[in-house]
C-alpha cells in the first residue's frame, strides 16, 4: 500500500519542487570561510527584508555544525567541503550563529541593517 | 575531553528520548525488543552511510539537500507516529486488559511494530550521522584525538544511560494509563517534528510562506540548554517560532486527534473483567 500512495505522490511532489525552486534563486549571496575552527569574516552585514544565502566554505579538515537559533537554521558541513545555508527576510538587528563542534571558537554574527 | 562526551550526549539523547518511549508505548507487545533493536542497528548503519556522504547530501538540490533530506525523514516519522497512534486507538484497550494474553494482538501487531521500528532507525540515523561527522572528525585530527574519542563514547555511554531512564520512568505509570499517556506523548513528538519539518523546507528555500517569527522565549527558556533541548524532542518547544511552524503544530495534533477518534472501537463490549477501568 505504501508503495503505491509514494508512486502516486511522487510526481506531484517533484512536480511541487520543481515550481518552488526559483524561489530560492532570488537571494543575496555571501561567502563565510570557516577556518581554525574560526569564522572569516566574523560578521557579516546584510541587507534587512531580504532572503539571505551564505555559503560557508569549511577548509578545516573536521566536520563543522554550524548553527543559529536567532536565524533558525542548522547545518552540517563535512570537512573540507562547503555548505549553503538560507534565512531571512530579517528585521534590523544582529543575529548570532556558531559551530556547535567547536563553540568557544567558531562565533559569528550577522546584521541586518 | 569533557566537551567531546557534552556534544555527544545531547545528540544521543535525542533519540534516546524518542526509544525511550517507543519502548514504553510498546510494552507488552512480544517481540518488540527485537524490532526496536532492529530499529536502533539500522539506525546506526545509516548514519554511517549518511555520514560518509554528507558532503553529496549536502550539495544535491543545489546546496538544499541536506534540508529536504531532513525535512524527509521527519515527514516519514510523523506518518509512522500517527499510523501507530491510529493502530493503538483501535487495539490498545484490548492491549492493555489483556497483557498477560496479548498473542493476539502480537499478529496484528506488526504493522504499528514496523511503524515504530522505522521512527527509531530515523530518529537514531538523524542524531546518529551528526555523531559519527563529529567522532570522525576526531579521529582525523589525530594526535590529542583518543581522549576525545573516549569522550565520545563515554557520552554515548551516558545517553544510553538516559534512554534507559526515560524507559523506566514510564513505566512507572500504572499500566491502565499508560497507553494513553505515550498516545499523547507520541502526538507531541509528532506534532513537533512536523514543526521542525516545514522549518527545513523554508531552510532549503521550498517554503517561504508564513515565514514571521511569533514570540521569543529564549529569555524564559534557551533551546541551547539542556531542558530546552529535551523539550524540543519532546513536545517541539522552539524559542522562536515562525506562523507556519505554529500552524504546522496544531495541525498535525488536530489530525492525529480526530484519527485517534475515528478509529476508536465502538461501546466497549465487556467480554472481560473491566479491571482496566
Amino acid at each position: 500500500m505504501v508503495t503505491a500512495v509514494s508512486k502516486t505522490l511522487r510526481p506531484a511532489a517533484i512536480a511541487f519542487l520543481i515550481a518552488l525552486a526559483p524561489i530560492a534563486a532570488r537571494a543575496q549571496s555571501y561567502t563565510i570561510t570557516l577556518k581554525d575552527h574560526r569564522f572569516q569574516p566574523s560578521e557579516l552585514k546584510v541587507p534587512s527584508g531580504k532572503r539571505i544565502t551564505v555559503t560557508v566554505v569549511n577548509e578545516d579538515p573536521t566536520p563543522e555544525e554550524v548553527e543559529s537559533r536567532e536565524l533558525k537554521f542548522e547545518k552540517v558541513i563535512a570537512g573540507k567541503s562547503k555548505g549553503v545555508v538560507r534565512f531571512g527576510p530579517l528585521a534590523k538587528g544582529r543575529y548570532p550563529f556558531f559551530g556547535e563542534y567547536h563553540e568557544d571558537t567558531a562565533r559569528g554574527a550577522v546584521v541586518a541593517e | 575531553m569533557l566537551g567531546a562526551l557534552v556534544i555527544v550526549f545531547r545528540e544521543v539523547i535525542e533519540a534516546g528520548l524518542i526509544v525511550g518511549i517507543v519502548m514504553a508505548a510498546t510494552r507488552g507487545v512480544l517481540g518488540r525488543g527485537r524490532w526496536v533493536g532492529t530499529g536502533v542497528i539500522g539506525g546506526v548503519a545509516g548514519a554511517t552511510v549518511v555520514a560518509l556522504f554528507a558532503g553529496a547530501i549536502s550539495e544535491a538540490f543545489s546546496g538544499a539537500g541536506q534540508e529536504l533530506f531532513n525535512a524527509a525523514v521527519l515527514g516519514i516519522a510523523v506518518v509512522m507516529l500517527m499510523w501507530h497512534n491510529a493502530w493503538m486507538a483501535r487495539h490498545g484497550r484490548a492491549i492493555a486488559a489483556e497483557m498477560r494474553e496479548v498473542g493476539a494482538a502480537v499478529s496484528k501487531g506488526a504493522k504499528p511494530l514496523t511503524a515504530l521500528a522505522i521512527v527509531v532507525g530515523l530518529a537514531v540515523l538523524r542524531e546518529g550521522s551528526e555523531v559519527v561527522l563529529f567522532l570522525y572528525g576526531i579521529a582525523a585530527s589525530g594526535t590529542s584525538g583518543m581522549s576525545l574519542l573516549l569522550g565520545g563514547v563515554l557520552g554515548v555511554a551516558a545517553g544510553a544511560a538516559f534512554t534507559a531512564l526515560t524507559y523506566f520512568g514510564l513505566l512507572a505509570i500504572p499500566t491502565r494509563h499508560i497507553f494513553s499517556v505515550t498516545s499523547w506523548l507520541i502526538a507531541l513528538l509528532a506534532a513537533g517534528m512536523a514543526a521542525q519539518a516545514v522549518q527545513f523546507l523554508n531552510n532549503g528555500g521550498f517554503l517561504l510562506v508564513l515565514g514571521g517569527t511569533l514570540w521569543d522565549t529564549s529569555w524564559l527558556l534557551s533551546e541551547g540548554g539542556i531542558v530546552g533541548r529535551l523539550l524540543h524532542t519532546l513536545i517541539g518547544y522552539t524559542e522562536r517560532p515562525t506562523e507556519l511552524q505554529l500552524v504546522t503544530y496544531v495541525c498535525t495534533l488536530l489530525a492525529m486527534a480526530l484519527l485517534m477518534r475515528l478509529l476508536r472501537p465502538a461501546p466497549p463490549r465487556r467480554e472481560f473483567p473491566a479491571a482496566a477501568e
